[in-house]
């Protein structure tokens, strides 16, 4: 861990909070993926069936 | 072979498959390499001290946030001019990264300025305009949220991309075109190419930066997929619906 001194709490709020935002980011992201790709291949075999 | 070929869904998903799992991987190792390069690997300022360290975020992010809102004008002038679904579907998917950047560089630079001005904020013509800037993307993607019909909503959202623009221009020059305020002019000028950064602090803030291009890329990239994917889940629906 690098020497912060007197500002070593701006400096590492400064990382947590960007850090935090862009795993929340990513992570929702990739939770709305999987959920339209369940949604299409549900939606598809929908569409099988009735065909 | 044209670009516009990546106009239909199916290559763009295509193409999108090909592509990510390389930019993942890449905009992975330059942002986690430039931040933790920057983090633990490069000195304080003389007269910033460690607070210098919050470069490696607020500079990347403040790029993206300004790129981001260009990507998505050009996609929706795309959309106005040739009524390509996925052009519009981009600017849709690129919004939400926008609006983190923007936000990860308010928040940043809020931090940083604190113990440099002795202030959270000031209405600065570059605070500021960054400020409507994230408005601007919040009432984007409500607008987007709002209307129904997706056509219309592409209209719409595109028209407000337009107007938006103004201020992410002023977000980059705002620094030149008002000579005033606590914000410094940029670090890195486009047009001049000599720039104010130390070497040392220079190559992990570029390390940083086009990590966070290429994880916008990507994200984009994936977003825009999973947009395509709910649009072909809402027509299925739509036409077993009619037809039943």
């Amino acid at each position: 861990m690098p020497e912060l001194g007197k500002y070593a709490v701006e400096v590492l709020s400064a990382y947590a909070a960007s850090l935090v935002l862009l795993a929340a980011l990513i992570l929702l992201t990739l939770r709305r993926g999987r959920a339209a790709r369940a949604a299409l291949e549900e939606a598809e075999a929908e569409a099988r069936r009735d065909a | 072979m044209s670009i516009w070929q990546y106009a239909n869904p199916v290559k763009f998903l295509a193409l999108s498959a090909k592509v990510q799992p390389t930019l993942w991987l890449i905009s992975g190792i330059c942002v986690v390499g430039g931040l933790v390069w920057g983090f633990f690997g490069t000195p304080d300022d003389f007269r910033q001290g460690s607070t210098v360290k919050i470069i490696y975020l607020h500079v990347p992010s403040a790029l993206m946030a300004i790129n981001a809102w260009f990507m998505m004008l050009v996609t929706s002038l795309i959309w106005l001019i040739r009524r390509h679904h996925v052009s519009a579907l981009a600017a849709k998917a690129a919004a939400p990264v926008g609006v983190v950047m923007t936000l990860i560089a308010l928040v940043t630079g809020a931090i940083w300025g604190q113990p440099m001005w002795g202030t959270w904020w000031a209405w600065d013509p570059r605070l500021t305009s960054f400020l409507i800037l994230f408005l601007f993307y919040l009432g984007y993607i409500a607008l987007w949220e709002a209307i129904e019909d997706p056509d219309t909503a592409a209209d719409l959202t595109s028209v407000l991309c337009l107007v938006g623009s103004v201020f992410a221009i002023l977000s980059r020059y705002a620094v030149q075109f008002w000579n005033q305020g606590l914000h410094q002019g940029t670090s890195v000028p486009v047009v001049t190419g000599g720039r104010s950064v130390a070497d040392v602090f220079w190559y992990p803030l570029l390390t940083s930066m086009v990590g966070f291009g290429l994880l916008f890329v990507a994200l984009v990239f994936y977003r825009t997929g999973t947009e395509i994917r709910l649009r072909r889940a809402r027509a299925l629906r739509a036409r077993v619906g009619r037809e039943l």
